[in-house]
């Protein structure tokens, strides 16, 4: 029952010094707030500005840019790196999906099958964080090697025959091809799906399996009819931690990849760091964000989840 | 068909296990090949077991200077993140005031932000301002993404917090400052502590966003980044196993020890 | 409203609770009005009403969580009004307890006492956990001690400052009925063994009978009538309080004539007698008022019988609607043609085998135990709100 009428007392030693009490706890938050929002405004939204302004300069590295309003840069870089937007949103959708379809059988392992297993389990889910991600990733370097046990068991099993058809495999490699790429993205990211799809489903009451049984539900439509939905924020939220970060990547297309495989996420690299043509490539980034921000609001309205945070 | 019946029932046991061991199966590799001898300059192929790498891990050069450089900067960035983190959430959870929701997406907008426009964009203010690109940029950078998750961490915890314990305090003789040191500070500290642990491990494996904005300084990730390139050392594969069977560790023996205080009391 | 002053247990105004003209409102809505009240020190009070009469807000106000819109607390010759809480003589046992969870219960306890400065605690916290027997819970954490022991431990922590005033915001809400029972005791035997004022908050009134001296019984910001506990249930002088503290039965009957102390009251076809003094509406002759009376004061015999029923009780005639047994006693709905569904409880002593729904029956009291209301009120006012 606490209102703005009772002076609320400082919650920080770094409140304010002593002022009216009352002015002091309308203030408080404000106080709070400060570094940290500031940070954000100074580091994150300014960017965004800065981006944006670098998007419609023209000029070059030696004479120095400047705005020229040149939309065109926009019109051009589209032009010039649409295969690469394509991809991006193909491995990345392709991950998501693989993602969901992995992840789900081990967080309903973890949330109602593993008994005292539980803990361990999840450990086990977090545990590969701690070792750097870019190790990680080289590992498939070796484990998806050309001649290596694993694409050898394919070839044998004519997999690769049909992966070769489809165009994500190329010959008898993995390495350097879609498949790789898209491998390594789901393996980065699928973390990012099972935890908050494990934690929606730790959330459901074991009961309302048994009265699903009860009234007369066979354990797969327990499932469709009642499992599922209720682990629908996790599997929102999951898909946007999985896609977002995903069709942002270049590490996976550059370490698994081949220049056939480069995203969106590579080109920004490229043109930020080596080709240093800046106009460009904040053109492409802020194409990218735009995209995905369109994309995650979208997504948002129509699951009906709009209390993520 | 018994056998059929048995695979239908433990069908989601065994599609769990199998997605459990494509998580797992990298760390083996990365654990493995740090016994390895390779021959060329990467440590791709297996070749034969060797200790060497294991008794001499900073035998490469850069490579132990480079994981201080990271330590640094992400024991920095988590300070420096759970600290401003931390009043904005106990500002978002105690008090009403204006522009609630601007603040609200400000947050959250870093989290669904993929890095590389970060990144990028970073660049572009760090170039239009002359700032000397490397361990300060960087650790403004880390300070900066970390800041939403400490938020988020925070912000669960305070919100689950009953408000009658501070009016309790206060009623039992605890002034403002009292009550925040004895009372709100302590309660909320598994979620101070869930978001220092977050920021400390996303700043410390950060390879995109520092990649942009580090100039010449040499981070772990970057070093590895780099080393793809020209060859991986198997010192890398022994500084990962190292730092997987201490994270291992470290989470286990506080387990054991929490449930073994539990037990003592209950 | 009117200053109203309580039975005086001990005759020293320097530790009497006063609340003067004090009242809060949020915004447009009012949770309580401007409230007079004194509550003599050493007394065990209770703020009785149903949730959202703002019984808790004037709790609040006193312990000063709650800031007054306007009026003033004073404790003896103090005001404290503008004091926070962390500088006033009063504890309060919360609502749900609000222990630390993060601390032991010795230093649950010794909170109070350490934001004090005492550096030498532990002979009086262990003194404070024996009175409420908790001494070899000393080292546990809260969640591990059952809802009861939980309970002492926040009277323990609040008492061991030995505050001017002790307040009880619902303390014994979340505790089964059985342990409920045993609590009430328990915190009246603390209660006389310390001394101290105790003002207890609750919406159970047969909880705030068994346990407070007086009763201050709270309906929508304000106090509709206060006294002890036997004055409120045999005198309620509105029909809220005769309805929130047990259950009435109401006549809407016509002053027929005023005879010395009795009113004689014309309903339905019959007459009624009501004592003068038991009436607290103004009755001229030719007035309405509701004439009440509770359902274990009626006795019931059949109709076959009436010529028995001794002369000079009131009478009223109906047939019984529905009885349910209950063990000591059975109750009876009876439909009567001056109200449709009169309540009477009967001891089961002697079970008239005919008394079965259906039956003519006569009921009949003592002229005694009749009162007299206000008829302008709605005679069904607290029935939804009392437990």
């Amino acid at each position: 029952m606490s209102t703005l009428t009772e002076a609320p007392p400082p919650l920080a030693p770094e409140a304010p010094e002593p002022k009216p009490p009352k002015r002091r706890g309308r203030l408080t938050p404000y106080w709070l707030l400060l570094p940290g929002i500031l940070w954000l405004l100074v580091f994150f939204a300014l960017p965004m500005i800065y981006q944006a302004s670098t998007s419609v300069q023209t000029g070059s590295l030696e004479e120095g840019y400047k705005v020229t309003w040149h939309f065109a840069t926009y019109w051009d870089a589209l032009s010039a790196y649409w295969p690469q937007f394509v991809r991006s949103v193909l491995y990345a959708g392709t991950a998501t999906i693989l993602c969901l379809l992995l992840g789900y059988p081990l967080a309903y392992l973890i949330a109602f099958r593993a008994g005292r297993w539980r803990n361990l389990i999840l450990i086990l889910v977090i545990a590969p964080f701690f070792t750097s991600f870019l190790i990680r990733t080289l590992a498939w370097k070796t484990i998806l090697a050309d001649g290596g046990p694993l694409v050898g068991a394919l070839d044998t099993l004519h997999v690769l025959d049909v992966t070769n058809w489809l165009g994500w495999t190329a010959g008898d490699r993995v390495l350097a091809t879609p498949l790789a790429v898209v491998c390594g993205l789901t393996y980065n990211f699928l973390p990012f799906m099972i935890l908050p799809l494990y934690t929606s489903l730790e959330r459901i009451d074991g009961r309302l399996h048994e009265a699903a049984g009860d009234l007369y539900a066979k354990p797969s439509t327990t499932f469709r009819k009642v499992t599922f939905p209720l682990s629908m924020p996790g599997v929102v939220s999951g898909t946007l931690l999985t896609f977002i970060p995903a069709a942002g990547d270049y590490v996976n297309a550059d370490l698994l990849g081949s220049t056939d495989t480069r995203m969106v996420g590579n080109v920004i690299q490229t043109q930020f760091l080596r080709v240093l043509d800046y106009p460009t490539a904040a053109a492409l980034s802020f194409i990218l964000m735009a995209a995905i921000l369109l994309m995650v609001t979208l997504y948002i309205r129509r699951s009906g989840t709009e209390d993520l945070v | 068909m018994p056998f059929v019946n048995w695979l239908k029932r433990k069908l989601v046991v065994i599609a769990g296990l199998l997605t459990l061991g494509y998580l797992l199966l990298p760390n083996v590799i990365v654990t493995v090949f740090s016994f390895n001898k390779p021959k060329g300059r990467f440590n791709y192929a297996w070749q034969r077991f060797s200790l060497d790498a294991w008794k001499d891990p900073c035998g490469v050069s850069d490579l132990c200077g480079s994981l201080s450089v990271s330590l640094q900067i992400a024991v920095w960035a988590t300070l420096g993140a759970t600290l401003l983190g931390t009043l904005i959430a106990f500002a978002l959870v105690r008090y009403r005031f204006r522009a609630r929701g601007a603040v609200n997406s400000l947050i959250f907008l870093p989290m669904a932000m993929p890095e590389v426009v970060m990144a990028a964009s970073l660049l572009t203010l760090f170039l239009n301002m002359g700032a000397q690109l490397g361990f300060w940029t960087i650790l403004i950078a880390h300070i900066m993404f970390c800041l939403s998750f400490v938020v988020t961490a925070v912000k669960a915890r305070v919100m689950s917090m009953d408000p009658k314990l501070e009016e309790a305090a206060r009623d039992l003789y605890a002034g403002p400052f009292q009550t925040f040191v004895r009372v709100t500070l302590p309660i909320a500290a598994p979620g101070i502590a869930a978001g220092a642990l977050l920021a400390f491990a996303l700043s410390f494996d950060d390879f995109i966003i520092t990649n942009f904005n580090a100039g010449s300084t040499v981070t772990f990730p970057m070093f590895v980044w780099g080393s793809a390139q020209r060859g991986t050392p198997v010192q890398i594969n022994v500084i990962g196993t190292a730092m997987f069977v201490v994270a291992v560790l470290f989470v286990l023996t506080s387990m054991v020890v929490g449930n073994r205080r539990n037990r003592q009391k209950a | 409203m009117t200053t109203k002053t309580t039975r005086t247990t001990k005759a020293d105004p320097t530790g009497d609770v006063r609340l003067t003209g004090i009242a809060k409102t949020y915004g447009a809505f009012t949770a309580v009005h401007p409230l007079d009240l004194t509550v003599p020190q050493g007394s065990f009070f209770a703020l009785l009403g149903a949730s959202g009469c703002g019984k808790t807000t004037t709790l609040r106000m006193i312990a000063g969580l709650e800031e007054p819109s306007s009026g003033t607390v004073s404790l003896g010759d103090q005001d404290v009004t503008a004091l926070p809480p962390y500088k006033r003589p009063v504890n309060t046992v919360f609502q749900s307890y609000a222990l630390f969870p993060h601390l032991d219960i010795f230093e649950n306890v010794a909170f109070g006492l350490r934001r004090r400065g005492l550096k030498s605690v532990k002979k009086q916290v262990e003194e404070m956990l024996e009175l409420v027997q908790l001494g070899e819970q000393a080292r546990k954490k809260p969640h591990q001690l059952s809802g009861g022991q939980q309970q002492r431990v926040a009277v323990a922590r609040a008492l061991i400052n030995h505050p001017k005033v002790l307040l009880l915001d619902e303390p014994l809400g979340a505790l089964d009925l059985k342990l409920r029972r045993q609590m009430q005791l328990e915190l009246k035997r603390i209660q006389t063994e310390v001394g101290i004022t105790f003002i207890h908050v609750t919406h159970d009134q047969e909880e705030a009978m068994t346990m407070a001296d007086t009763v201050a019984v709270m309906n929508a910001g304000r106090v509709e009538q206060l006294g002890a506990p036997t004055d409120l249930y045999e005198n309620p002088r509105t029909t809220f309080v005769a309805n929130f503290l047990g259950t009435s039965n109401f006549i809407e009957a016509e002053v027929d004539s005023k005879s010395g102390d009795e009113i004689v009251l014309k309903a339905g076809g019959g007459k009624l007698v009501l004592p003068g003094a038991r009436c607290s509406a103004p009755a001229s002759t030719g007035g309405r008022v509701l004439a009440g009376v509770r359902p274990e004061k009626i006795s019931l015999t059949h109709a076959d019988d009436a010529g028995e029923i001794p002369v000079g009780r009131n009478r009223i005639t109906g047939r019984i609607a529905d009885s349910s047994f209950i063990g000591v006693s059975t109750q009876y709905v009876v439909d009567s043609p001056v109200c449709s569904d009169f309540e009477v409880y009967a001891q089961n002593i002697d079970r008239d085998p005919r008394l079965v729904p259906g039956a003519e029956v006569v009921l009949h009291w003592n002229p005694a135990h009749t009162f007299g209301l206000d008829a302008s009120q709605d005679a069904d006012a607290g029935v939804e709100e009392a437990v």
